[in-house]
């Protein structure tokens, strides 16, 4: 069978590269490896009555122009913003991370009244890095070696956005963009509860700690998007985050797209240096001229490409290209809502992301144990129950947590994961989560456990890393993923990047897969139809 | 861990009462409230006309506690203050008041507020926007103690020209002798009550300051003389009117704070404020000197003028036209002053056409009953204030 397009992979990336292909008037089909479309945006009901957010459980890095362009509140999803959010420590204190300004500034004075005039500084701070990187994150990297008159000119616009920031805040950005999480709250704030309470955005997802350099840049990464303008909010995708890839393959299927879900790639077919289709592990074979991968960019070149069709310089690039995957994943059916010690009572904050902390020096320390080979022994953990707010999710009355957890390592010092060591690891979350909620286990009915190696198994994700390669600046720009190939093309003609790997990096946020789709198109000789978000 | 009874109870949510709150919510048949840096502050309390008319007619009070309020205190207080903002603050003496702006490093003004000395060496700085950070940063190195008393102190502002006639018959002896600026001490009903002469009208006017728990005392005590003299409890919305006439800017609406803002370039300096006077050059170092130099001597790439408008719409948020064509600036604030009976504004106007006197124009744009209409009216840029009348000063002060 012949296509105009084959993406291979059914994550949001991919399906929003395939969905803008489709609306181009592609013949395009998708393929995936298991036997529903999501990959790390999938939506599953493990045990009957409750549906988890397997992998990715929050949404705000979405970018809105492609909900927009690709219709997909029309196909179902709705984002539902969440209020709040707290950490508890040791002493049975908390802190609660209101989203209502005024209440945030008196929870701020409650704990350290200079710190609520840092946190407006630390905030300020952050937000103008925001307004510079956020115009970047839909457009395609420039290559700065390239003299072609495209990339000289977005170069030309990033040198200008650059110096429009004043002295100061060139100096800010350059600083921002290498320092680590720890140093840069330090600058700003004083009260251990509330810089561990921030510092959690500057390391998940990363195998860094809160003091190694470079963190402060991920730490923006969780913080430019926003749920209906308002910078930095995160909410629910309705029904949990494959409502998100659910509504793409629908608004790709009305397009006329096709979806093949079920049998994995082998290998790209590749004739002269150009690829001409794709051979699944079940035999079949599919023709086309345009190829997109969604996988990464190790699983594309090293897993399914015959080397010899690469240069070496481009194969030394991909296998230097750091993955390190850091986080493991709980998903709990419980069969009640929990208490926890510290929460006064109607507290609202249970409603956000809750976490168990004492200062940014247990995240380095849960750091220290990774390096050996080790999942943390007191992990960092991002808690939520969204069953608070999503109807839809869990019985009336019954409710899901999910416990994103770090530090846990890819492989073990003492060898490869198996079911004893992923229960011990279950246990080290449970038991970290018991001491701030006494009937936390007591209620839970079903749990699915993911240690990275899980997670690259049945997602497909390298090492289990959930950005498709970390998130530091070496990797960053027209570094991601190879020098020389950060505009989605690869050195095999037709075949192209749409996953994360690619600028400007992970999270449900669909701009590679949105920029990839608008190369291949410009290759074709069209454009890229952004409808009204234009 | 068995924490439960340590809970601390959530912070609340909404918008919180002042020390005068049920006071204030009694009087306030509106039921109109604005977010004052989270507080309940009136906006409306009957009708913003006559809430104005009393401030030019009679005496009134607007409760001014969510201001915020910094103390400090220490052997080196002069010093930090004198550090912190552009006038020379060592002219400043004990029992005096003086209005003032603070600079970042680029001469750009962070905030404006008024400066209590109480003594030699403490003193009160009042303003719109959070400054403890900044004072911290002023205040690094220096033997002085910098605290946020906000909640600590209660303040009413009573203005209008029986102000003083209402705190004579509260019997404060000695207040015909407070010169503008000036602070006094005063005991009523065996509370402790602090009286300045300073407000925000630009009219004769006071402002009371005392412990929150004996506001209501206070309160009472205030209404009772009043009663007399035609006091009357205001909202916001009728003082913005008094303000405007007065020429006071107002942080976010008329500036941007240099702390606040997140574009580049939309900080502004003391002279394209139009706030020279207050900028005193030959004192010693302070924050933003040595950029202020600079700026003195350079033409402000655009100023903050006062208009005066032909017909008699007010222009609210109207854009600037030079010549009817070619823009050039935007109204920050707008109003037909019932006083002065002129159709007045604050605007930006960029350097070109800040002296191009008598071409410029303002759009205004009029809804009358859903059809827009578009008018293009004559600007003329006049000297502020708009409202200045010989008994803000006067002392003693008439009685009446």
């Amino acid at each position: 069978m012949t296509y105009d397009a084959i993406i291979v992979g059914a994550g949001h990336n991919g399906l929003t590269t395939a969905c803008f292909l489709a609306r181009a008037g592609l013949k395009t089909l998708v393929i995936e490896k298991n036997d529903y479309v999501g990959g790390a945006a999938v939506s599953r009901e493990l045990t009957p009555g409750w549906t988890y957010s397997n992998c990715s459980y929050v949404c705000s890095l979405l970018r809105p122009e492609i909900i927009r362009a690709l219709e997909l509140p029309k196909f179902g999803l709705q984002v539902i913003p969440y209020e709040s959010g707290a950490t508890f420590n040791s002493k049975g204190e908390y802190f609660n991370y209101a989203s209502d300004h005024d209440a945030l500034r008196r929870e701020l004075i409650r704990h350290n009244p200079r710190d609520a005039d840092g946190y407006e500084r630390y905030s300020r701070a952050v937000m103008k890095q925001c307004r510079f990187i956020k115009p970047l994150l839909l457009r395609t990297a420039p290559d700065p070696a390239s003299f072609r008159p495209r990339d000289i000119s977005e170069l030309l616009h990033i040198g200008k956005r650059f110096h429009d920031l004043g002295e100061r805040d060139m100096a800010e950005t350059v600083r921002f963009w290498t320092m680590s999480i720890a140093e840069f709250l330090d600058q700003y704030l004083e009260t251990d509860i509330l810089k561990a309470h921030l510092a959690g955005s500057g390391i998940i997802g990363t195998g860094l700690g809160p003091c190694s350099p470079g963190t402060a840049y991920v730490l923006l990464h969780h913080y430019m998007g926003e749920v209906d303008g308002s910078i930095g909010a995160w909410g629910f995708a309705r029904g949990g985050m494959g409502a998100i890839t659910r509504a793409m393959a629908d608004s790709f299927r009305a397009s006329g797209g096709e979806i093949r879900a079920g049998s994995g790639l082998d290998r790209f077919l590749v004739a002269n240096g150009r690829v001409t289709g794709v051979v699944l592990e079940n035999g079949d074979e599919f023709r086309a001229k345009t190829v997109v991968s969604g996988m990464d960019v190790r699983r594309t070149f090293i897993d399914h490409t015959d080397e010899a069709d690469l240069p070496e310089d481009f194969v030394r690039g991909v296998t230097r290209y750091r993955f390190r995957g850091s986080s493991g994943k709980l998903n709990i059916a419980l069969d009640g809502m929990p208490t926890f010690n510290a929460a006064p009572k109607g507290a609202r904050f249970l409603r956000g992301d809750l976490h168990f902390l004492d200062d940014m020096e247990e995240i380095e320390r849960a750091y220290d144990d990774w390096k050996e080979g080790r999942w943390s022994s007191s992990p960092y953990v991002d808690f939520l129950i969204p069953t608070q707010i999503d109807p839809t999710m869990a019985p009336p009355g019954k409710h899901y947590a999910t416990i994103f957890v770090q530090y846990a390592p890819y492989t073990l010092a003492d060898g490869p994961w198996d079911d004893a060591k992923r229960a011990a690891f279950a246990k080290t979350v449970i038991d970290k989560v018991s001491r701030h909620s006494a009937d936390f286990e007591g209620l839970i009915v079903h749990k699915e456990v993911r240690t990275p190696a899980d997670i690259e198994r049945e997602v497909g994700l390298t090492e289990g890393n959930i950005f498709q390669g970390e998130l530091t600046f070496d990797q960053l720009l027209f570094n991601r993923p190879v020098p020389g190939y950060a505009q989605y093309r690869s050195p095999i003609r037709g075949l192209y990047m749409c996953g994360s790997s690619t600028h400007p990096g992970g999270g449900v946020m669909g701009a590679p897969g949105a920029n990839a789709a608008r190369e291949v198109l410009s290759d074709l000789g069209r454009r890229i139809d952004m409808g009204a978000a234009a | 861990m068995s924490a439960v009874k340590t809970a601390h109870p959530p912070v609340p949510m909404g918008l919180q009462p002042t020390p005068f709150h049920d006071r204030i919510a009694a009087a306030n048949h509106q039921r109109g409230w604005m977010n004052w840096m989270g507080f309940a502050s009136a906006s409306v309390l009957d009708t913003v006309e006559f809430e104005y008319f009393a401030i030019r007619n009679q005496a009134t009070v607007f409760d001014i506690s969510p201001m915020m309020k910094y103390r400090i205190a220490g052997p080196e207080a002069e010093a930090v203050m004198n550090r912190l903002v552009t006038r020379d603050i060592r002219k400043l003496k004990p029992g005096r008041v003086a209005y003032v702006i603070w600079c970042d490093e680029a001469g750009n003004v962070v905030d404006d507020g008024t400066v209590f000395r109480l003594s030699d060496t403490e003193f009160r700085l009042c303003c719109q926007e959070p400054q403890l950070a900044w004072l911290d940063d002023i205040a690094w190195g220096f033997d002085v103690t910098v605290e946020d008393v906000s909640q600590g102190v209660a303040g009413l502002a009573l203005q209008g020209p029986t102000s003083f006639a209402v705190l004579k018959d509260m019997g404060l002896v000695g207040v015909e002798t407070m010169k503008p600026f000036d602070i006094r001490e005063f005991k009523v009903k065996a509370k402790a009550l602090t009286v300045s002469r300073t407000g925000f009208t630009g009219d004769l006017g006071y402002e009371l300051w005392m412990a929150p728990e004996d506001a209501l005392t206070v309160w009472d005590y205030l209404m009772e003389a009043g009663h007399l003299r035609g006091i009357r409890v205001i909202g916001y919305e009728a003082l913005d009117m008094a303000r405007i006439e007065a020429g006071f800017l107002l942080p976010r609406v008329d500036f941007v704070s240099s702390q606040t803002h997140l574009r580049p370039g939309r900080a502004r300096n003391p002279y394209e404020l139009g706030l020279d006077w207050l900028v005193t050059l030959d004192k010693p170092h302070f924050n933003g000197r040595r950029a202020l130099r600079r700026l003195a001597l350079e033409k402000p790439k655009r100023k903050l003028v006062a208009l005066e408008i032909d017909r008699d719409k007010a222009a609210h948020h109207a854009l600037v036209y030079h010549r009817q064509k070619k823009e050039a600036g935007f109204v920050t604030s707008a109003l037909w002053s019932p006083t002065a009976k002129r159709n007045i504004a604050y605007a930006w106007i960029d350097a070109p056409y800040a002296d191009a006197g008598d071409d410029l124009w303002v759009e205004i744009y009029l809804q009358r009953e859903l059809i827009w209409q578009r008018r293009m009216a004559r600007a003329r840029i006049v000297e502020r204030p708009f409202f200045r009348n010989p008994r803000r000063t006067a002392t003693p002060p008439a009685d009446f």
